[in-house]
């Protein structure tokens, strides 16, 4: 409760009239006084935020209570949440750490001086995105320190708007060219228009206007918008908008901007000419989800190596992962995610900024474009999103004042943080509060092949528990008999069965472990296709359901249905049943029999929140209507730290 | 009679080796089977229909317990019963038409057989009138003593069988046999043409543009469909492939050959595309009394799918689908597991499906389910033969097609065996 009532109280603190860089929040704090020397961004934890009621200490405050720590901060933390594993949510230890420093305890002299500070840390942030190298950074700012505010304002809106002008113009210049010039002309043209852009870019600098549209901001990859703009848009705009408005503006910030589906006809364009795969022609496309790129197997790997050396800019290792993806030998929410970061980070050990650059502007658009070469490859998943978000931030908060390489051994350390604490730390924290959920005699079930939900099925039978695990698979996924093989090697006593048969064995079940691919804020799990099946086949069984997902991968979409947003798999897949010869029916069709036939191989499903009993997160075992309270205290403490 | 004693056993193998499929070719083949059997019965002179229930009984008790899952044996069987025993109850109240004085004494003599007290004339009149006839107000009113009178029939059918030692009889024992094959021949032909009947009621169900979801391949679902789209109605089928068998694959394949739009969709996403379905319409392996239904695998997943989005669910049953008993845990019961190779590869998991643990015991178990129980109350409407009919009716329709001697005496002597 607390907690939440000093979220509330920062807006008001700040409207006495200190500079608030940032909404609510802790904007400043990245360079608070004390950890700015040694390396700021590693001394508060992302897992560090008080604002969330399952308690987490707030990240602007660990420099004070801690003692400015670096990447290890947030371990204790956890291993002390790990250590007393607590049924609830509520973690005594760490809510005494962000009781002990409520933001209140701001408001005094060091404010002042440290709202200069930051004010110039943040200006020169905004200005890094914004006027480049042109314009000394500081010296126009620090003379007063609300100006920047009203400035900013207007430059705000300016960026994304000019943007998609830009990119409008490039669109609608090279389309009619699209069908006659030959690739070398195409690319010629695109390099002469973005030089003509940097140029005129450059002279807007100059004059001090706020013209310089992002440069390269990845007109690449339209889906992309949803993680990339926002997350900039929203910080570029909060950290400007006055203090009046500042909550409103915070809850229109709230709302995820719309997708763009694949079907918006000027996103269907774009991505067609700059899509590096072929697009398979619209065949045997199911009318109901032309919204969804089709899917893009690896017998693509070909086409896409002849284009190798146009794809300018695409980091190996970033290839490599994207390749992975397309052949499907990478899966799962998390293994992606971590190849991802990896793969980026290498990137960022490479990355130089080239002349007449600013690190953060280029760095930004590098990442984006990485990232759509991914989306090529394959959809992103939510929790990637999040990643990606996370590491944008990252970069556009990097203090204008390092070095380039401190900067990228800033980067790499962050990404590392990420993965160790939202990922690897927090599976361990989740497989200690689930296993308190396992009891002796217990029958277990699990659908597909959830890697979270495998550790806590390990770690449970480590700890000496006897119980029966029933491993659930459907047709076109093999995960499951992957896991039931490492199970049984592990000498678990397992049952076998597919998901049409899950209403003959869920009478002897007596909990349902799921895992997710993501949690919406509206309780929704986002997950393998089946899992609603799974998860409604319990309730209507009175058998309850554990989902077990990091807090990373919650997002605050909402959905309703498993249509609107989705991913197609592979429809081939569907008509061949491996290990099955005898399942051939579909082999010798036709022209006029495929033309009526659609095969539908959906990847995920969305589970309705009245079927879930528990979510088993890192901030603790919570009920499915708090995941937006999570959502909430996580995005501000991703994005602000 | 070698040729029948071959034939039930040729018979009785396939079933034990489960080699015939789908309850229509069951109950089709169940009822030539009786045909033969009855044909082949040398008739007595007295109790005629007595020899014929017994001969019909004791294979039938055979065949149902090569396999009691398969429940379009019994009844088939119990229709053959219940067959016979009309016959004979129409033959004998033809006959008290003009015995009308002698059949009381007759009575007597027989009654010491079945501890039941004596049955005047009227009341037989009355109570054949009553199986014979719907019931009416009249027969309602008339018939106080009726509900005790109906099970006797099969007495009262040994009562005129014995009282009639007259000139007629002859020609009264060959009729009977010969109505009784009649019938039967009725019978198979009702099994084979409840296709047609079901899918001339398609039209009413299916409109226009409608998105249709069905699990597995079923011929009367087929046929259902096949006739709403000769009927010029357009619309979308959605075929879950059915898991472990993927028959949806080959309904999708028939489908598509007579021109309908179709998709064909995992068994895992069906919960994700209900929402966009109209109608789900399945055929069933049998429905039990209490309106319950055995369906393939998967079809209660369906159906408690559908009835979170309050999308009807439709089960396709021909009559001889409809089984007069009540289920018990019928999950298990009534279920049959299949090969676990259909779901794992032995020769990938050969090792660990005999690893054995300290006890001795396989960790691991493969579980493969043929059939799935739908409750009632998942199900808003049956479509038979006769037409649409709620769940709740089921037990009425049935007690149309069965007598409930059979139902009794089915029971006790498979109790006995």
């Amino acid at each position: 409760m607390d907690a939440r009532r000093m979220s509330r109280a920062v807006p008001r603190v700040r409207q006495v009239g200190f500079f608030t860089p940032n909404t609510p929040a802790k904007q400043p704090q990245p360079q608070s006084a004390a950890p700015c020397s040694e390396s700021p961004p590693l001394s508060d934890s992302p897992a560090s935020n008080s604002l969330s009621p399952v308690m987490i200490p707030p990240p602007r405050h660990l420099s004070d209570n801690l003692g400015g720590r670096t990447a290890a901060v947030p371990v204790p933390g956890r291993e002390n949440s790990g250590e007393l594993p607590t049924v609830g949510s509520y973690n005594p230890s760490e809510s005494v750490l962000s009781l002990d420093s409520p933001p209140r305890s701001r408001i005094g002299d060091e404010e002042l001086s440290e709202g200069a500070e930051s004010s110039l840390g943040w200006y020169r942030r905004s200005d890094s995105a914004k006027f480049a190298s042109s314009l000394p950074s500081g010296g126009f700012n620090l003379s007063t320190a609300k100006h920047p505010e009203s400035v900013a304002a207007v430059e705000a809106k300016n960026p994304l708007p000019e943007q998609s002008e830009a990119q409008k113009e490039q669109a609608s210049s090279s389309k009619p060219l699209k069908a006659k010039t030959t690739k070398a002309e195409r690319r010629a043209l695109q390099e002469s228009q973005r030089a003509a852009k940097a140029a005129s870019r450059a002279e807007a600098n100059k004059s001090g206007t706020p013209g310089g549209a992002p440069s390269s901001k990845p007109m690449k990859q339209p889906p992309q918008k949803k993680d990339g703009p926002p997350v900039a848009s929203s910080i570029a705009a909060s950290e400007r908008i006055g203090v009046d408005r500042s909550v409103e503006k915070e809850r229109k910030k709230d709302l995820p901007p719309p997708r763009k589906q694949f079907d918006d006809e000027s996103r269907g364009g774009r991505a067609k000419r700059r899509s590096v795969l072929n697009q398979p022609e619209a065949r045997n496309r199911v009318e109901l989800f032309r919204h969804l790129p089709p899917h893009k197997n690896g017998t693509q790997l070909p086409y896409l190596g002849s284009k190798f050396f146009e794809l300018h800019e695409k980091h190996p290792a970033v290839y490599k992962v994207g390749l992975q993806y397309l052949a499907g030998d990478l899966s799962g929410g998390n293994a992606r995610c971590i190849a991802m970061l990896q793969a980026f980070q290498e990137a960022i050990r490479d990355y130089s900024t080239p002349p007449e650059k600013t690190l953060t502007r280029d760095l930004t658009s590098k990442i984006g474009g990485f990232v759509s070469f991914l989306i090529e490859c394959r959809p992103l998943s939510m929790s990637m999103g999040n990643a990606i978000r996370f590491l944008k931030s990252r970069i556009a908060r990097l203090p204008l004042t390092l070095s380039e390489s401190e900067a990228k051994t800033t980067l790499c350390s962050d990404i590392d943080r990420f993965i160790n604490e939202k990922i690897v730390l927090a599976d361990k924290v989740i497989l200690r509060h689930a296993a308190t959920k396992i009891r002796d005699g217990d029958v277990l079930l699990t659908y597909g092949s959830s890697c979270v939900v495998e550790m806590i099925l390990l770690y449970a039978h480590e700890l000496g528990k006897q119980f029966r695990v029933v491993v659930v698979n459907s047709h076109p996924m093999l995960e499951g008999q992957k896991l039931l093989r490492r199970l049984v090697v592990k000498g678990l006593s397992c049952t076998y069965t597919q998901l049409n048969a899950i209403s003959y064995v869920m009478h002897k079940v007596t909990r349902v472990f799921l895992g997710a691919s993501s949690i919406f804020s509206n309780g929704t799990v986002y997950s393998t296709v089946g899992t609603a099946s799974v998860a409604m086949v319990a309730h209507a069984f009175r058998v309850p359901v554990l989902v077990c997902c990091e807090a990373y991968k919650f997002h605050e979409r909402v959905q309703l249905d498993s249509i609107c947003f989705n991913e197609l798999g592979d429809p081939d897949a569907i008509s061949k049943v491996p290990g099955r010869v005898d399942v051939n029916y579909l082999d010798n069709l036709t022209d006029k029999q495929k033309e009526n036939l659609e095969l539908l191989n959906l990847k995920y499903d969305a589970t309705p929140s009245d079927y879930i009993s528990v979510i088993v997160t890192d901030y603790g075992m919570i009920p499915p209507t708090s995941v937006p309270v999570i959502v909430r205290g996580y995005r501000k403490e991703y994005l602000l730290i | 009679m070698p040729d029948t004693q071959a034939l039930v056993n040729d018979f009785l193998n396939k079933l034990k080796k489960r080699k015939i499929e789908g309850s229509q070719a069951t109950a089709k083949q169940t009822a030539e089977l009786l045909r033969s059997v009855i044909s082949q019965t040398r008739m007595p002179y007295t109790n005629q229909a007595a020899a014929l229930i017994h001969s019909v009984k004791a294979v039938g008790e055979r065949l149902i317990a090569a396999n009691p899952v398969e429940l379009a044996v019994g009844n088939v069987v119990r229709r053959v019963l219940h067959i016979v025993r009309e016959e004979d109850l129409s033959l004998t109240t033809a006959a008290m038409a003009g015995l009308n004085l002698s059949a009381e004494s007759d009575d007597e003599d027989d009654t010491d057989r079945d501890n039941h007290p004596a049955l005047s004339a009227a009341a037989i009149a009355a109570a054949s009138r009553s199986t014979l006839r719907p019931p009416s107000l009249q027969t309602l009113l008339e018939d106080v003593p009726d509900s005790a009178a109906v099970p006797h029939t099969s007495s009262s059918g040994g009562d005129s069988e014995g009282k009639s030692k007259s000139a007629d009889k002859s020609s009264r024992s060959r009729k009977l046999k010969h109505d009784v094959i009649e019938a039967v021949n009725e019978l198979i032909q009702d099994i084979s043409t409840c296709h047609e009947l079901i899918a001339e009621q398609a039209v009413e169900h299916i409109h226009q543009n409608e998105v249709i979801l069905t699990l597995g391949s079923s011929r009367t679902v087929l046929e259902f469909l096949c006739a709403a789209k000769e009927k010029k109605r357009s619309f979308r089928v959605f075929v879950a492939e059915g898991a472990p068998r993927y028959q949806g694959h080959l309904l999708a394949k028939e489908l598509v050959t007579r021109g309908l739009q179709t998709t064909l969709i995992t068994d895992s996403a069906v919960f994700a595309m209900i929402s966009r379905v109209n109608m789900v319409i399945v055929g069933a392996h049998a429905v039990m009394a209490n309106g319950g239904v055995i369906a393939p695998v998967g079809l209660n997943m369906v159906a408690l799918a559908a009835q979170k989005h309050a999308v009807p669910f439709v089960v396709l049953a021909g009559s001889h689908k409809l089984c007069p008993l009540y289920p018990h845990h019928p999950e298990v019961l009534l279920n049959e597991l299949r090969s676990p190779s259909e779901l794992l590869d032995f020769g990938e998991f050969s090792d660990c499906l005999d690893f054995g643990s300290g006890i001795g015991a396989p960790l691991l178990h493969v579980v493969n389910p043929t059939f799935d129980y739908v409750p009632p109350k998942l199900v808003s409407l049956f479509i038979t033969d006769t037409g649409g009919h709620n769940p709740s009716y089921m037990y009425r329709l049935i007690a149309d097609y069965y007598s409930a001697d059979d139902l009794v005496l089915e029971r006790r002597t498979t109790s006995g065996n």
